[in-house]
């Protein structure tokens, strides 16, 4: 008996030994993990990276390919390619990182109210239902179209476009921990609600909301490069990945290389951050691992 | 089963109404005065005043809702500040390539997508499994534009295979229509397998383990009838979720897609339209794709009852 259970551990609660064995079985998840890092660091200390001012226009030395003098090229505007794109990796990072922040913050506090209080969660699912029927990037591109391009109201957009997901998955989640004894025990025992949310609720959430989040980082990012390269995104005077793609998109033919940087850039990132979701799901909810 | 196609049409008619009237919200929070732009710059105050009036932009709220949904079940979507022309005109002009390039995309990704996921389950820890896997978080990871431009380069500019732009309507001809959708299509379609295959790879694992397939190559049978006769059928109820769920990223990559190949459909209206600030027609996209979207999801839920006539919801 004592052999068998040995050999497949049930997945109880994640205790941190077996996460850090999980992670070392999936070692995706450190590459996307040390490579996101990275990239945070790269975007940090862009001033310092030999790096000159994204912004300075000089007419002189337009369109430069990528050389020694210019390690990615210039653009039509003879700004330098490569100071760009770091600079562009701020940009991305933060929208993604903010967009995950405040889309599971905001998700966490409705799903947790609609799973707890009957009569809002009727009401309440069926605007999320209808929110979920706008594909998320045609959302984002109406909300950004109502309002003025700056980062702030591109987060908001994002945010509100990746939202009902979050909450849809909270209460799905909520509904399920509902039913659990040891809540039911809690309940019976006299706790107060506030309580059981925090000891019993919350700490089974976490760490499908974290996996979660990684996701909507990711998609996040993509949304912005989108919105950017169809005009409806960060204004022009901010280098973003999707900005200086979208410049490109009349000159792709002589200056390829003014996608091709910020594109690998990017596609490198978002999946950093989606190998390291994978990674974390796994590693956080063994019984999936076999699955996906 | 009746009861089950009433219960999801009932809640389908709710979603719309949800969807209408958020589409409603984004109209009515529009900046700037409608009636103002409708009357031009050499207006008088007094002209706008009854413009607005027949406009009914001094309604309430509720009731400018209920005008604006009548006619809208009336098919009329409003008109164009820009062109002065009906939006339902001017997206009926620009359907075809945007139903080509989303159509051709459906069915390509489905018969890649499948058989790629149903190899990777049967070979599961093989090189073959390991390449799906791989394929479909790489596919996920590179914006559609990004790799639009890769293909461009290689296929039309190194290669001249196939053309870099445009689109040619299908009454030209089937062979030049096929020839400029097949890099759109493979664009707009390589995020749409990732996720289709690693569905079918993740719902055929769970249906190999079960007892009838055992109990099925007991018997015999042949590997490959066992594949698709027992474990795909029994595996189909979640691909067919996310089929129908990932429209939303077909149609989000679309509007994307039709600019880096100036395919004149309803994507490039909509950017046209960010550009010009033109509520309308935007309001009338969002409404058209996300009610396609809708009646997709429709149909999966209903295809449910074929793949698994146990289902009772």
């Amino acid at each position: 008996m004592a052999a068998v259970a040995l050999e497949t551990p049930k997945p109880v609660s994640p205790t941190w030994r077996n996460f850090r064995e999980a992670l070392r079985r999936h070692p995706t998840a450190i590459v996307g993990g040390v490579v996101l890092l990275a990239m945070i660091l790269v975007a940090v200390f862009a001033p310092w990276l030999g790096t000159v001012d994204p912004q300075a226009v000089a007419p002189v030395k337009r369109l430069k390919q990528p050389g020694a003098e210019w390690w990615f090229g210039t653009d039509m505007m003879g700004r330098d390619v490569y100071s760009r794109v770091l600079y562009g990796a701020r940009v991305s990072l933060a929208i993604g990182i903010a967009v995950a922040l405040f889309s599971t913050l905001i998700g966490l506090a409705i799903g947790l109210v609609t799973g707890f209080v009957r009569w809002l969660d009727a009401i309440v699912m069926r605007v999320m239902d209808g929110l979920m029927s706008i594909p998320p990037v045609l959302l984002a591109i109406a909300l950004m179209a109502l309002t003025r391009a700056s980062m702030e109201n591109v987060i908001l957009a994002i945010t509100l476009a990746e939202t009902p997901r979050v909450v849809r998955l909270v209460r799905s989640l909520v509904l399920t921990l509902r039913e659990e004894p040891y809540v039911a025990a809690a309940v019976a025992a006299g706790t107060r609600l506030p309580r059981i949310l925090w000891r019993h609720i919350l700490p089974n959430i976490v760490a499908p909301l974290l996996v979660q989040a990684t996701y909507v980082c990711a998609s996040a990012m993509i949304t912005e490069a989108i919105l950017s390269f169809i005009g409806a995104g960060t204004p022009p005077n901010i280098p973003s990945w999707g900005n200086i793609m979208a410049e490109a998109r009349s000159m792709f033919q002589i200056a390829t290389y003014l996608i091709v940087f910020p594109g690998i850039c990017l596609s490198i990132t978002v999946l950093a951050v989606n190998l390291l979701g994978d990674g974390l799901r796994d590693a956080l909810d063994p019984r999936l691992a076999r699955r996906m | 089963m009746l009861a089950y196609v009433v219960r999801r049409l009932f809640a389908t008619i709710v979603v719309m109404a949800v969807v209408a009237f958020v589409v409603f919200l984004l109209l009515y929070l529009t900046p700037g005065d409608p009636a103002a732009i409708l009357a031009g710059d050499a207006a008088t105050s007094e002209d706008i005043r009854k413009i607005r009036e027949k406009l009914g932009l001094d309604d309430p709220f509720l009731e400018r809702f209920g005008q604006w949904l009548w006619r809208l079940l009336h098919g009329d979507l409003g008109v164009s500040i820009f062109t002065n022309l009906p939006v339902t005109h001017l997206i009926a002009q620009r359907v075809e390539p945007t139903l080509s390039l989303t159509f051709c995309t459906l069915v390509i990704s489905i018969l890649v997508a499948v058989p790629l996921g149903v190899v990777a389950a049967a070979r599961a820890g093989s090189w073959m499994d390991r390449a799906v896997m791989a394929f479909s978080v790489g596919g996920f990871s590179v914006p559609v534009f990004v790799l639009a431009y890769i293909l461009i380069l290689v296929f039309s500019i190194e290669l001249e295979w196939l053309p870099v732009q445009g689109y040619r309507p299908i009454s030209e001809g089937v062979w030049e229509w096929a020839r400029h959708l097949v890099l759109p299509s493979a664009a707009l379609g390589t995020v749409y397998i990732a996720l289709i295959a690693r569905i079918t790879r993740a719902s055929m694992l769970d249906v190999l383990a079960q007892d009838y397939v055992r109990t099925a190559q007991a018997k015999g049978l042949a590997p490959g009838g066992i594949l698709i006769g027992h474990a795909l059928k029994n595996a189909a109820v979640p691909i067919a979720t996310v089929i129908g769920i990932g429209v939303a990223l077909l149609i989000g990559g679309a509007i994307v897609t039709e600019t880096v190949f100036a395919l004149p459909g309803i994507g490039r209206l909509t950017v046209d339209a960010i550009l010009r600030r033109d509520y309308p027609i935007i309001q009338g996209v969002v409404l058209i794709f996300s009610g396609t979207y809708v009646l997709i999801n429709l149909a999966v839920d209903l295809s449910y009852m074929f793949f698994d006539p146990r289902i009772r919801y």
